[in-house]
């Protein structure tokens, strides 16, 4: 029967899930916040993470949570180039255009990956994926523990990116009102850019923190990623608070979903959620109406 | 009525390519594009007209599909009334999710968004539910009779098919022409101006909603004819619903016959991938992407933009050659 101790267990499993949805979704909404438009290609970057963190493990023998060291500033690249060369030039800022541009690196990378790699699903076996840690009455897995973390590192670190850096504080201008920080001086194009590769980095951490304990195929990034568009929605579009803490609701709601109905039910659970939040709360839980 | 003379120019020059005795792979080929085209003319309506960009189109595609497949093989209904009433569900799924949507003020980004997340919780009920097959689908039976459906031939799909596309076409203009239509125009230019000026936005975007649904759930019913198959992938999968917006797109959004020639551009691209590298998992909807985002880059307005650009400029050169030159010694 249902004992405190399994329900412990879910909500907590779910917390540590929930907190690489976070991740996922504070990439997404800081797109948001600032470019004011929704990321299509989010879940196919994040795939592309994962493969690159496969390969970065199967090929040269980096272990994932040192990889995300270095795909992370990799991928800040990644995503500050695609934005600049790629969507601000093909968008020229009309909304429209940047959603269908997004639509269609989103389809371009998934399908380029589909080609190489094939459907395969691939999965790597770490020798510590399987230890586990009791807290409590409760029996967790290392790498989710881990996850959990690294998320709070990572979430500390753009936090104060944003608050103490001179970037950041440029990154909050342009989200606040575009036309005055270009007045001010801001390289708004450039700012952009940086917003992006930024939103490409946690992708990027998060595709590490994932490896050791999910699979790889070109579809995988896309599970997560409107998991992470119901989060943004429900945390308020580009809000970085809300996006935390609806990743962390999200992962327990899920986690509970799946204990009490089933897994395959669970992923309809999500998009009810996300269709209803959009239609009777579009700015989410915490955002404010405009 | 002015454009209809070129529609039924156009559509009686297709219509007679059977007679030429092309072979069951052109045939084909034909067919297929004008399934794009006609699912590609219902996102035009809404997309194209009111600027409303649906990421979603398969949720009317597969629920045409279904609904025709499912009022066959479970209640034995004849094949062209339940193509019919799998129109019909289409326009209702169109009301419903458009109803919702516009009524909760959902535009840009966030209609994209939910008209794709619709799609999405159709595919998955649809590939654990009974009624469509499961994770099987649906095979239509063997019926190869003109009631049924169902021909020999290859021809009379094509005919079928192409009748289609010509009513869609002939909607499309008549909507153009139609105060509807200019109602439709003034909500993609400038939501807030069409509503100060006293049109009904939510009414226009919803009437373009059912419209557009219908005519995209008409393309699905087909597919089920030819095909004689349906699953959820297929039905409600993100393949059709990027082929609908990328004929518009590519074509011209907005036109009257962008979505036919994108849709044409779309397969012959198709078709040439599969020429070249064979047929690989994944290789066609690639260029798909890439074409979307060089089409944006560099022509947003479509092949018909380009069209209309180098008309301008031919006749723009003409009239200016020569009053230019006697002026031309003011200007120094």
């Amino acid at each position: 029967m249902l004992s405190p101790a399994i329900l412990f267990t879910a909500v907590l499993n779910g917390l540590m899930t929930g907190a690489i949805y976070a991740l996922v979704a504070l990439g997404l909404t800081l797109i948001y916040g600032v470019l004011h438009i929704i990321n299509f290609a989010h879940g196919a970057l994040l795939t592309v993470a994962l493969f690159a963190a496969l390969i970065a493990y199967q090929t040269f023998g980096i272990d994932p949570y040192l990889a995300a060291f270095l795909l992370a500033p990799l991928f800040f690249g990644l995503g500050y180039l695609l934005q600049r060369l790629v969507i601000g030039p093909a968008a020229r800022g009309e909304d429209r255009n940047i959603l269908l541009v997004t639509l269609g690196l989103a389809v371009l990378i998934e399908n380029a990956l589909l080609y190489v790699f094939r459907a395969d699903t691939r999965t790597i076996n770490l020798p510590y994926a399987f230890e586990v840690f009791e807290i409590g009455p409760a029996v967790v897995a290392l790498p989710r523990l881990a996850a959990l973390g690294a998320v709070a590192v990572t979430t500390l670190i753009l936090w104060a990116i944003m608050r103490y850096t001179s970037t950041g504080r440029a990154i909050r201008a342009v989200a606040k009102e575009k036309l005055g920080a270009q007045l001010a001086g801001i390289d708004v194009a450039h700012i952009y850019a940086v917003t992006f590769g930024l939103g490409t980095a946690c992708l990027a951490v998060a595709a590490c923190l994932l490896l050791p304990t999910y699979y790889v195929n070109p579809g995988a990034g896309n599970a997560f990623v409107l998991v992470a568009f119901t989060i943004v929605v429900l945390g308020g579009m580009g809000s970085l608070v809300g996006a935390l803490l609806g990743g962390l609701l999200i992962g327990v709601v899920e986690s509970l979903c799946g204990f009490f109905l089933g897994e395959s039910l669970g992923q309809i659970g999500i998009f009810t959620i996300f269709i209803l939040v959009l239609l009777l709360r579009p700015h989410g839980l915490f955002g404010e109406a405009t | 009525m002015k454009g209809v003379g070129t529609i039924l120019v156009v559509a009686a020059l297709l219509a007679a390519v059977p007679l030429f005795g092309v072979s069951n792979v052109t045939l084909n080929f034909l067919v297929t594009a004008l399934i794009i085209a006609l699912a590609g003319q219902g996102w035009n309506v809404l997309g194209g007209y009111g600027g409303q960009y649906s990421f979603g189109h398969a949720a009317f595609f597969g629920t045409g599909a279904y609904v025709s497949a499912i009022l066959q093989l479970r209640y034995g209904v004849n094949a062209w009334i339940a193509f019919a009433a799998g129109i019909g569900a289409g326009a209702l799924a169109g009301a419903i999710i458009g109803g919702l949507s516009f009524r909760s003020g959902l535009r840009g980004s966030y209609f994209a968004l939910v008209t794709l997340a619709f799609a999405e919780v159709l595919r998955i009920l649809a590939s654990v539910t009974p009624i469509t097959g499961a994770g099987v689908g649906l095979l239509v039976k063997l019926d190869l009779r003109p009631e049924a459906f169902q021909f020999q031939s290859r021809v009379p799909f094509y005919w079928i098919i192409l009748a289609l596309v010509t009513v869609s076409l002939l909607i499309v203009r008549a909507i153009e022409n139609s105060r509807f239509g200019a109602y439709l125009v003034a909500v993609r230019e400038n939501e807030e101006a069409a509503k100060a000026l006293g049109v009904n936005v939510i009414a226009v975007k919803l009437g373009a909603m059912v419209i557009s649904a219908a005519i995209v759930a008409a393309a699905g019913g087909f597919y089920v004819q030819y095909f004689l198959f349906i699953d959820a992938g297929i039905a409600y999968g993100p393949w059709i619903s990027i082929e609908a917006l990328l004929a518009p797109i590519i074509g011209g959004v907005g036109t009257v016959f962008g979505p036919l020639l994108g849709a044409l551009v779309v397969k012959v691209l198709g078709e040439a991938a599969k020429l070249v590298t064979g047929d690989a998992p994944g290789l066609d909807l690639m260029i798909y992407g890439g074409v979307l985002v060089l089409v944006i880059a560099l022509a947003p307005r479509g092949i018909a933009g380009v069209v209309a650009d180098l008309r301008a400029r031919i006749v723009r050169r003409k009239p200016e050659a020569k009053p230019e030159q006697p002026t031309a010694g003011h200007h120094v």
